[in-house]
């Protein structure tokens, strides 16, 4: 039982870190690309590394946090224009293969030893620039970031109510996780017969808010999560990063309902219609590229506050694990890839840690293991692509396009 | 709708024939001379004098090779010092460079060569900065039950000031350059085809590269099968992997309807199972394929693997004779013709399903042969990953030439070839040569987004 409770806590810790909320926030401006535009975009990774790069060479040179955000961001601008310029009027394939050719070619600059430490006049001397292959660890950029939280010190709980608070006996930690169980079976029961039913009333979807949240409660009862408040990897980064999160997910929510957002669904449908409807699609094409881009380098910043910028942990297999996070939530749904997201990380972890737990080591050693849990994902990958295209919120109907 | 660029090829035999004959009487040049004084003969390494087997717990081992498998030093003198710089052992190579030292400690040791004993004009290459030791030493971090292997490379003195003269290293880079291209059009090739008559994008396509390295470290080092025996069976193994792939997946996609968008999704999901796998099976380091030492051939400034050669010749063969199929057999024909338009290619009475999965079947077994070649000549082994780091190569290469031309696609292939390897003496430091070859294709999209053979069409 222990063990079980060992695996299932590493799930949940994965579940909340820095890096998936980094991820999920690419993953919401994937969406918006690829999921609301048609736009075929395998090179997210690179405005993650931009992003990152952005934020972490400026903090190191003395800019402060809000305008090394700015300037992350800004990158992250320039560099969807001079993709999308010479791509956006050809057929989708050239912009994947321009995309995914220019986030390497950042990895590849961003891995040269030449920009390891800054050597010329116009940055501190002998300061790290990209810090090489090694990266640009978290303790030289971050300073600025945690000065700013008003966590305070320590260490903190989440929840402070737990099972320990109510002896913390196996008994009850089971009993809590059937609860959760059940919450979650009823949630998505709830939301069946709800879709059936033609309109969704603004009580229904309290309805599912409370669900979701006693859920996430529940868990955290069973599983709570001991950090450090304002440290490196603590809670501070964490409440910031699903803040994010949260807050992209709005915007992401009012921009499709707007006007603007019907045009994106009617140039990923039908983009000779829209033309001859008066639109610009050209522009409108770009548009979506550099706002999900944002999101990308947005995403980029969060998954390095709690690690480090290092070119090759943002290469073209984050892009790939975006992918499959955005298809097991569902393309063209609001919520799809954060739930994507935290069900991918969290499951990659599962799978591992119980192949580590139950398999011997003589049939998969520990690096097996973790081989084993990619080869899952890009098994599922093809399966949900295969079967169940709309991922778990989508909405088949909305899947018709054709980059 | 609008035509696809797929279909963007106009297929006029003979100005593709007078330029398949340039390009091989141009590669044939290099070639043909040499070829024929070529008897590749592999001499295996005598057994390292003292081997270390590394135990857990209870021994480590620094080993490795002064200079490199294809030019070791002979008579090297290798001292093992301590952390605090007192000599532990010391070996002189024999003919093999090779060097092997037991520790019973974990922790730093330094490893020093003795610059003496080196031939006049060769000098150790310096490591990073913190690998660096006290008087020209290299740092060891040595750990109990395991084998550390630190670089011992040499160079020429005169390497900085452009010893072997600026002129000789060109050409040095472009005989690299050409056998790089030579084996990249065996890939992309394939690629390019499947692009042709599917539409689709593989993005697993270089796994199939990796499987032929793979299943050459299987069959030629693991089951110590002749080479070339080994590659003939490398070669029928992964075309027959490429039969099944269209039979299982690929033939019912086509026939659920599946959108080309999703089904180049399923092939990066393929691509990562395929990946993870060889590192489940394999593990993570590279493996040799073959394990004896390889001659070498010197002609002028020109210094390659007599194994290089003969990989060259095979690319030229096998790139000569899909080819000839293309323009001049009824396949040949057919296979255009779904090409050009897979409707109407069905209505004239062409059985697609039957040429797809021929072309799936040819591109597969292709990409083998390549990733068995790739790993033997130029990446000196194979690993999980090896495919992976030359995919956007193929992309490149395939989309340079213009995407589905097929000889567009080995002209790409040439040109990215050469392109990564003169970046090198050109001035591109480091990795830096891959991204040099992407730049060039996208600043080829802005101007010429059919490629360099695909006729204008609206594409978008």
């Amino acid at each position: 039982m222990d063990q079980i409770f060992a695996i299932l806590n590493a799930t949940v810790s994965e579940a909340i870190a820095p890096a998936t909320a980094g991820v999920a926030i690419a993953v919401i401006g994937l969406n918006l690309h690829f999921g609301f535009t048609g736009l075929l975009n395998i090179g997210q990774a690179g405005f993650m590394l931009l992003g990152a790069y952005g934020m972490a060479i400026s903090v190191v040179q003395g800019v402060p946090m809000f305008f090394a955000v700015l300037i992350g961001l800004g990158l992250a601008i320039l560099f969807a224009t001079i993709l999308g310029a010479p791509t956006l009027k050809l057929r989708g394939d050239y912009l994947a293969i321009v995309t995914i050719s220019a986030a390497e070619i950042i990895r590849y600059v961003g891995r040269l030893a030449q920009f390891e430490k800054c050597e010329w006049s116009w940055c501190k001397k002998g300061t790290d620039f990209t810090g090489g292959s090694q990266g640009i660890t978290s303790s030289t950029f971050t300073t600025p970031f945690k000065s700013i939280s008003f966590f305070g010190d320590g260490a903190w709980t989440l929840s402070p109510f737990n099972y320990t608070s109510l002896g913390g006996s196996t008994a009850v930690r089971v009993l809590g996780l059937l609860v959760f169980l059940a919450l979650v079976v009823g949630t998505v029961f709830f939301v069946r017969a709800r879709r059936a039913a033609a309109a969704r009333s603004w009580t229904d979807r309290l309805v599912v808010a409370v669900l979701v949240v006693l859920s996430v409660a529940t868990l955290l009862f069973v599983f709570p999560q001991t950090m450090s408040r304002t440290q490196t990897d603590g809670w501070w980064v964490r409440a910031v990063a699903w803040t994010l999160v949260a807050v992209s997910t709005i915007v992401v929510l009012l921009l499709v309902r707007s006007p603007w957002g019907r045009l994106l669904r009617g140039i990923r449908e039908d983009e000779e219609a829209m033309r001859s409807l008066g639109k610009n699609v050209f522009a409108v094409k770009m548009q979506a590229l550099i706002i999900g881009g944002l999101f990308g380098a947005l995403g980029g910043m969060v998954y390095v506050l709690a690690s480090s910028v290092q070119a090759d942990s943002l290469g073209r297999q984050i892009t790939f694990f975006a992918y499959t996070a955005l298809l097991i939530g569902g393309a063209a749904s609001i919520f799809g890839p954060v739930l994507g997201t935290v069900i991918f990380y969290s499951a990659r972890i599962l799978i591992r840690e119980a192949a580590r737990t139950y398999v011997p080591n003589s049939i998969l050693s520990d690096n097996q293991a973790q081989a084993f849990s990619f080869v899952v994902v890009g098994v599922i990958l093809m399966l949900i692509v295969i079967f169940r295209p709309q991922g778990i919120l989508g909405n088949k109907r909305e899947l018709r396009f054709h980059v | 709708m609008i035509p696809l660029a797929r279909s963007a090829t106009s297929w006029r035999p003979t100005t593709y024939a007078g330029l398949l004959a340039a390009l091989l009487a141009m590669v044939g040049l290099v070639l043909a001379s040499l070829v024929s004084i070529l008897s590749v003969t592999t001499t295996r390494a005598d057994a390292v004098a003292t081997l270390c087997l590394p135990q857990p717990n209870v021994s480590g081992c620094i080993s490795g090779t002064v200079g490199n498998r294809t030019t070791p030093v002979e008579g090297a003198d290798v001292s093992l010092l301590d952390k605090d710089g007192t000599e532990i052992d010391k070996i002189t190579t024999e003919a093999d460079g090779k060097f092997s030292f037991e520790v019973k400690e974990a922790g730093a040791y330094y490893l020093r060569v003795d610059p003496e004993s080196l031939p006049d004009d060769l000098e150790i290459i310096p490591p990073a900065a913190k690998f660096q030791g006290p008087d020209g030493s290299i740092k060891v971090n040595a750990k109990l039950g395991k084998l550390t292997s630190p670089a011992l490379e040499v160079r020429n003195k005169d390497y900085q000031s452009g010893g072997k003269g600026f002129g000789s290293e060109i050409v040095q880079s472009i005989a690299q350059g050409l056998r790089l291209g030579l084996l990249l059009a065996l890939a992309s090739i394939g690629l390019s085809l499947i692009y042709g008559t599917t539409g689709l994008s593989n993005f697993a396509h270089a796994e199939q590269v990796t499987l032929g390295g793979m299943m050459g470290y299987l069959f030629c080092n693991v089951l110590g099968l002749n080479l070339w025996l080994g590659v003939v069976i490398v070669t029928l193994v992964c075309a027959g992997s490429g039969f099944l792939q269209d039979m299982v997946i690929w033939k019912p996609l086509r026939r659920r309807g599946l959108g080309l968008t999703q089904m180049m999704i399923v092939t990066i999901g393929l691509s990562l199972a395929a990946q993870y796998c060889f590192q489940m099976f394999v593990g993570a380091s590279q493996q040799k394929v073959v394990v004896e030492n390889l001659d070498v051939f010197t002609l002028g400034p020109i210094t390659l693997t007599k194994l290089s050669l003969v990989a060259m010749a095979i690319s030229l063969v096998a790139v000569g004779l899909v080819g000839y199929v293309l323009i001049y057999t009824r396949v040949g024909q057919a296979t255009r013709a779904v090409s050009d338009n897979p409707a109407l290619a069905a209505a004239s009475g062409i059985d697609v399903d039957r040429i797809v999965r021929g072309v799936w079947t040819v591109a597969a077994g292709l990409a083998g042969l390549g990733g068995i070649l790739y790993a033997l000549v130029v990446s000196n082994g194979i690993r999980w990953d090896t495919g992976m780091q030359i995919l956007l190569l193929l992309f490149a290469a395939v989309t340079l030439g213009g995407l589905g031309t097929a000889f567009g696609a080995f002209v790409g292939a040439i040109i990215i070839g050469l392109v990564v390897e003169l970046a090198g003496p050109l001035g591109a430091p480091g990795d830096l040569k891959y991204a040099v070859a992407l730049a060039i294709l996208i600043l080829l999209l802005l101007v010429r987004p059919q490629g360099l053979l695909g006729r204008a069409v609206r594409v978008g």
